[in-house]
């Protein structure tokens, strides 16, 4: 059954005819093509869909597009500014060498400016408590943390 | 290396691939959408051994949106994934290699082994025709332990693998390793278990297949760490398809560890299958599928004995190895415990004789294969382990046990095959003892006593084999591929450069550390450096990327074609400075006629290649385009000493990291940054296997009981520590970077680090042995026996 969607990814409005089943991330990924926002583990559990939700990270693995009806939904795509330079998260995330293979990265980098509001002067171990929903398997998150403080820093948290 | 180098080698330069990664604009293989494609789902057995009466796919094949359904059956023509090393057993026979079908065909192995491939509209009407399939299983008993698998009586797993045995090889002199033991003063023992790992990328695997009636030519995306070889297999082992039909383009990859080396049967399907529908086909794992079929890792059990002299100098020692295959033999499977593993029980010790024996069995089991470090760290575990053991039974500080026993002369011939060219073991240990503040220790380990906490410190000082390695070599040990790499310059007309290389980055940064070392050689800016990989439609032939080759191999094939493009350049330059070519000296970008100021700028003679008016064209060709292909003359010898230090808690078993210390030689170092980042990675995948990590198949039914990330624990941000990580540079005497390798060291050296200092810590409560992972039921409970 079809359900009608109206709601702003990245400060544009969409929306249109969607199977009343459909995925946050699918829609994002296969409806909006917004490839960025990726699928590890459908469970919830690695975080690499993470995107936000009226201004609170959520895993759009785990929420139907209809629950976001209505809403305001960030992917890693409507980070950068529209001349291309990236958000100081993102910035800290290459400066620090936060990332390998990059498939997490998005997901992380939502965690992190989202876990930065919500706790601006972060210790380095509630920024780790914090990212417990996100896996790299790859860096060890020894440089994430770095990146995250750096980043908290050039958002002025 | 080549003329002249700038000093952005060894410069952490940040990396040219973060900004599509930071931006959403990475492209993995589940982000490639071709037209009017489709999508797979593959039934997966239920059973972990099963004989399949009958298949019913009539029902599914009327589901609303299905575009077709094979099995088994439609295969016809169709060959079993091949394995691609060949061991020969201590009974002088080819080891037992069983067919490995593409899909089931009339038993299925193990849980989520591939019984059809439905293809549909859309996935979840793929899903809901695969649900509709209905599939008469004879249900057999499973044997999912290796040990288990080679008992008598144990059920039969395939026909052709008599005693689930695959084969039992050997290396060393036995006779010589008896006869030391028999008058050794002491003797040290353990038996080790070496847990089973799930790689988990976390990109899942996906491909995507397309046929074209155009020219009759496949395309296939594959999240896959070496597109030549997948193609290369697929193509001429399985499919028998002309390899130049068929383009393997393996994009971005979200991470491999392994586990994207391996030809796997649901692209080769997809293949096969994308002629049939004549419309792309694609494919992304669900995480669960991952876990089910992706080749895991490890899975050893081991008895090591270790023999000493009066003054703690190793006399010899004896290894005996089971090792679980599978429910089939993974494209590498048979060499991980054998080639990769029993030749690296030297360690960094002089141990004269050491005799190795291993059986390979075959257990209802996904496969199992490389996964980072692949045999190096099971060794490194052996080793240090028996080491640590051994230095506790004759009272012996850690340190000491392992400085009587360094070797200190290169090249250093082991009893186990290998050659090393070079190291310098005191070195790294020194320093990571001083990393590690070992000297304050023992008033660390008090207050934490005080605190009612159980302070432990374990070294592990690893040495691994990289940079495979010499094809010759490989191929009389049984290796039925080269080991060789490619690369390609292409120097623009503009004097930007395109490097092609056999090598793949799934995170490793290849298209910056690569770019460094053409940009320093050829005195060019970073930015006028692109690197391409992962493409068999671009790029000529590759070997691809495990093992820690990707600098010592595929850098090396690039030097190698620098080296070409830089005497061209001398050709070039000699004629418009009209001078003699031996006078021409290439530094910093310039071509100089020794002794004056006349020169010319890479630019200007990369412009003249293909602008050539004035051009020595009796002598030489226009353009300026060079590849070269390296194949090393031996491997390389990554070594060092991690040291951890941990606190245990005894009311609740938990053990907390409280310091990691790791000094590693590397030889030289393009990429610091990078370096360290990949230290930090496999040092995390190490502590993950020896604190977290197990996977755990039901002994009765063969079901995976490890099969999510709820019951897989994998490592997390509050896991694990900032990590203490330095290096020692002994270069590497045989590749003219001098690199050695960085990738696996970590997973290699962590594990066996981690446990010792659990064995440490417990050692006053009467604890003697753990296997991994040490988790705080695991921990407690040794406490709690040692108490009775």
């Amino acid at each position: 059954m079809p359900v009608t969607l109206s709601l702003t990814v990245n400060g544009k409005p969409v929306g249109g005819d969607v199977d009343s089943r459909t995925l946050l991330v699918d829609y994002l990924r296969n409806d909006l093509a917004l490839t960025g926002t990726h699928v590890g583990c459908d469970t919830g559990q690695c975080g690499a869909c993470t995107v936000h939700l009226d201004g609170n990270a959520i895993k759009a693995c785990t929420i139907l597009a209809a629950q976001a009806n209505g809403g305001n939904v960030v992917t890693i795509e409507g980070l950068a500014a529209a001349d291309g330079t990236m958000h100081p998260m993102q910035a800290a995330f290459k400066e620090c060498h936060g990332l390998q293979c990059g498939f997490c990265t998005p997901g992380m980098v939502m965690s992190a400016i989202d876990l930065v509001n919500r706790h601006p002067k972060a210790s380095e171990q509630t920024i780790r408590d914090e990212l417990e929903g996100n896996m790299c398997r790859c860096t060890g998150y020894h440089n994430i943390v770095k990146a995250v403080q750096q980043g908290a820093s050039a958002m002025g948290k | 290396m080549g003329a002249s180098e700038t000093n952005v080698i060894g410069a952490s330069v940040r990396r040219k691939e973060d900004y599509r990664f930071l931006t959403g604009s990475g492209q993995y293989t589940d982000d490639v959408n071709p037209p009017n494609h489709t999508h797979a789902y593959f039934l997966r057995s239920p059973h972990a051994h099963a004989r399949i009466r009958s298949i019913d796919t009539s029902k599914a094949k009327g589901m609303p949106g299905v575009v077709a359904i094979f099995t088994g059956a439609d295969l016809e023509g169709v060959n079993g994934l091949p394995c691609g090393w060949l061991i020969t057993g201590t009974d002088g026979k080819p080891m037992n290699e069983p067919p490995h079908p593409v899909l089931a065909q009339g038993k299925v192995r193990h849980v989520g082994d591939q019984v059809a491939l439905v293809i549909a509209e859309t996935p979840n009407q793929a899903k809901d025709a695969a649900e509709a399939i209905d599939v008469d299983y004879d249900v057999l008993p499973a044997v999912v332990n290796c040990v288990d698998a080679l008992k008598p009586g144990a059920p039969q797993i395939h026909d052709g693998a008599p005693g689930n045995k695959c084969y039992t090889w050997a290396l060393g002199d036995k006779a010589a390793v008896d006869a030391a033991f028999a008058k050794a003063a002491h003797v040290s023992k353990l038996d080790i278990v070496n847990n089973r790992l799930i790689p988990n990328a976390i990109e899942p695997r996906a491909a995507v297949a397309s046929y074209s009636r155009a020219d009759d030519s496949y395309t296939l995306y594959v999240a896959n760490q070496n597109p030549h070889v997948e193609r290369l297999l697929m193509t001429a082992f399985v499919l028998g398809l002309p390899e130049h039909k068929v383009r393997v383009i393996a994009p971005d990859v979200g991470g491999g560890f392994g586990s994207k080396i391996y030809l796997y049967a649901e692209e080769t399907a997809m293949v096969w299958a994308s002629k049939r529908v004549n419309r792309p086909i694609k494919w992304a794992a669900e995480r669960s599928e991952s876990f089910l079929s992706d080749a895991h890792g490890r899975d050893h059990v081991t008895r090591v004995e270790l023999a000493l002299d009066k003054d703690a100098k190793f006399l010899a020692m004896r290894v005996h190895t089971i090792a679980a295959m599978g429910a089939y033999l993974s494209t590498f499977a048979s060499c991980i415990p054998t080639i990769l593993y029993a030749t690296l029980l030297a360690g960094q010790y002089t141990t004269p004789v050491i005799y190795a024996e291993i059986t390979a069995s075959f257990t209802n089991t996904a496969p199992v294969d490389a996964y980072r470090g692949a045999g190096r760290p099971e060794a490194t575990y052996v080793v240090e382990r028996i080491v640590h053991q051994a230095a506790v039974d004759l009272g012996l500080p850690q340190d000491e046990i392992r400085r009587r026993n360094f070797i200190r002369t290169f090249p250093y011939q082991t009893p186990v095959a290998l050659v090393y060219d070079t190291g310098d073991y005191d070195q790294t240990l020194d320093e990571a003892m001083r990393m590690a503040n070992v000297k304050e220790f023992p008033a660390r380990k008090a207050e934490a006593a005080k605190r009612g906490k159980l302070r432990g410190l374990g070294y592990a000082s690893y040495i691994e084999a990289c940079g495979l390695a010499p094809s010759a070599v490989a191929g009389s040990l049984g290796a039925r591929a080269g080991l060789f790499e490619a690369g390609e310059v292409r120097v623009h007309p503009t004097g930007s450069v395109t490097v092609f290389t056999g090598s793949h980055s799934h995170g490793q940064g290849h298209e910056t550390t690569f770019a460094q070392v053409v940009a320093g050689t050829l005195g060019i800016p970073i930015e006028n450096v692109d690197v391409v990989h992962g493409d068999t439609g671009r790029v000529l032939f590759g070997m691809g990327t495990y093992g820690s080759r990707s600098l010592a191999v595929g850098g090396t094939a690039i030097v190698k074609a620098l080296d070409k493009i830089v005497a061209k350049g001398k050709k070039i330059a000699a004629h418009l400075l009209e001078a003699s070519e031996g006078d021409i000296e290439f530094k910093d970008g310039k071509f100089t006629v020794a002794g004056t100021d006349r020169s010319k700028t890479f630019g200007e003679v990369a412009l003249t290649a293909y602008v050539p008016h004035n051009y020595p064209h009796d002598k030489l060709e226009p353009g300026l385009n060079e590849m070269a292909f390296y194949d090393p003359t031996n491997f390389t010898f990554p070594a060092g000493t991690h040291i951890c230090e941990v606190e245990v808690d005894p009311d609740t078993g938990v053990v907390g990291i409280v310091n990691f210390s790791a000094c590693d030689d590397f030889g030289n170092i393009i990429n610091p940054m990078i370096v360290e980042g990949q230290v930090h990675g496999g040092l995390t995948q190490g502590i993950g296997q020896a604190l977290l990590e197990n996977c755990v198949y039901d002994k009765d039914t063969g079901q995976l009981l490890t099969g999510s990330y709820m019951d897989y624990a994998m490592p997390r941000a509050d896991d694990v520590p900032s990590f203490n990580v330095g290096t020692k540079v002994t270069p590497c005497t045989h590749n003219p970077l001098g690199a050695k390798g960085c990738g696996e060291a970590g997973a290699i050296g962590a594990p066996a680090a981690l446990m010792n200092a659990v064995h440490d810590a417990l050692l006053s409560e009467g604890v003697k042995y753990l296997d991994m992972p040490a988790s705080p039921h695991r921990v407690w409970s040794a406490l709690q026996s040692a108490k009775r």
